[in-house]
């Protein structure tokens, strides 16, 4: 989108903010190259101990559903109770399951 | 036309039902619209805010002061990039931003055209102007269009500690010797007005208001922030003995609000119109730190482009 060619691209920022945690997307920022973005994350996503691990994606390279077809696209999904625990009928008397 | 009505009216019960708006979502051109100026406008004052501040860095009465201020600017510049973020999943180009308020057109908070004439400034700033946007930032955190909203959030988590630093170093003076004491006082008589004035035009006078609460952008009108804001902060200043400069101020024990004066909405217009103490200076401060940056955004490009070509052969 940009329309200098000086101008830096956008980059999805994923902060881990524990060992064993999820990375999760905490926003963006421009940066010449991956290792600026790594850089400009940490002085901007992490200045309170925030965070142990940084991923950093261009976001041109992030493709995602269009909300127009959320309802078709998750459709299959909607009529399976039997996929969650709470659709059967435990004996009584049984325990520990 | 039936169609925009559809989705006009799905748009408003999402919107209803609490959910949040999210960038791929179908919104009205008006919510866009509103959004980028207000995101924009608010990015703006985030970078424009640090002009003031940075003004006293070297001159901080001690190491301590020194860094929390340095700490403290630092953030501002981390708020102005959230909230360019926000604003850029609208569709704009941050490059087209940043020259909108290069170039004049975009507004920023007036407040950042006042000078910041001694150090107490510094304590009035931090307990005044970032307490009446933390007013507004708080309720900004459940705006319905999610980016804005999630960068609130972070926002209101940093900027707890700039209001009672700011609150401090105004506790400090007025436990201090009697200029001292005079010195935060005259920071609070200069500073007061000015900070009522962020919350923006009376109700009244505040056409897009109704719009922006319709589509939960905003949930409490301006008068409303402003009266909460008045009765915190009153407290506030008789707790470390400082007066609020206005003679009408009278707590009212029917409404449990104070009552107060009238602000001189003149000065209001005549700084944002651009003719505030600082308005050239700010923005001439911001052009020349855009330009001489210009060499560091080239060479940081040639040198990625450098560094990939290594890696290619």
């Amino acid at each position: 989108m940009s329309e200098n060619p000086n101008n830096w691209p956008l980059w999805e920022v994923f902060i881990q903010s524990k060992r064993g945690l999820d990375h999760k997307h905490v926003g963006s920022l421009h940066a010449a190259d991956a290792d600026m973005a790594i850089e400009n994350a940490r002085d901007v996503y992490t200045r309170r101990q925030e965070g142990n691990s940084i991923w950093v994606v261009e976001s041109a390279h992030i493709h995602s559903s269009r909300p127009e077809d959320a309802d078709s696209l998750f459709d299959p999904s909607d009529d399976k109770i039997y996929r969650h625990p709470t659709f059967y009928t435990v004996p009584e008397g049984a325990k520990y399951i | 036309m039936t169609e925009i009505k559809n989705l006009e009216e799905r748009f408003q019960a999402r919107i209803d039902d609490e959910q949040k708006i999210e960038p791929r979502d179908w919104m009205p051109d008006e919510y866009r619209k509103t959004l980028v100026r207000q995101i924009s406008q608010h990015a703006h004052s985030e970078v424009v805010g640090m002009l003031p501040e940075g003004n006293w860095i070297t001159r901080a009465p001690s190491l301590k002061r020194k860094a929390i201020l340095l700490a403290k600017v630092q953030d501002e510049a981390g708020h102005g990039l959230y909230l360019y973020s926000a604003c850029e999943t609208l569709g704009t180009s941050r490059e087209r931003t940043i020259d909108d308020l290069l170039s004049g057109k975009a507004k920023y908070s007036s407040i950042f055209n006042y000078p910041t004439l001694t150090w107490a400034d510094i304590g009035a700033v931090g307990w005044l102007v970032d307490g009446a946007a933390i007013m507004n930032q708080v309720m900004l955190c459940r705006t319905s269009y999610g980016p804005y909203a999630r960068a609130m959030v972070r926002i209101c988590k940093e900027e707890s500690f700039h209001q009672r630093q700011g609150y401090e170093i105004m506790a400090v003076l007025a436990k201090g010797s009697p200029e001292q004491k005079e010195m935060a006082q005259d920071a609070l008589n200069r500073w007061w007005w000015p900070s009522l004035m962020m919350f923006g035009p009376t109700d009244a006078n505040s056409p897009n208001s109704a719009q922006s609460i319709k589509w939960k952008i905003k949930r409490q009108s301006n008068d409303e922030l402003r009266q909460i804001f008045i009765d915190r902060t009153v407290q506030q200043a008789e707790a470390i003995g400082l007066s609020i400069p206005d003679p009408d101020l009278k707590w009212n024990d029917e409404t449990k609000h104070y009552d107060w004066g009238v602000i001189d909405w003149t000065e209001f217009n005549n700084v944002v119109a651009g003719n505030g103490p600082c308005n050239k200076e700010r923005l001439a401060a911001r052009n020349k730190a855009h330009a001489e940056g210009a060499w560091v955004r080239e060479a940081a490009v040639a040198y990625a482009a450098k560094k990939a070509k290594r890696k290619a052969a």
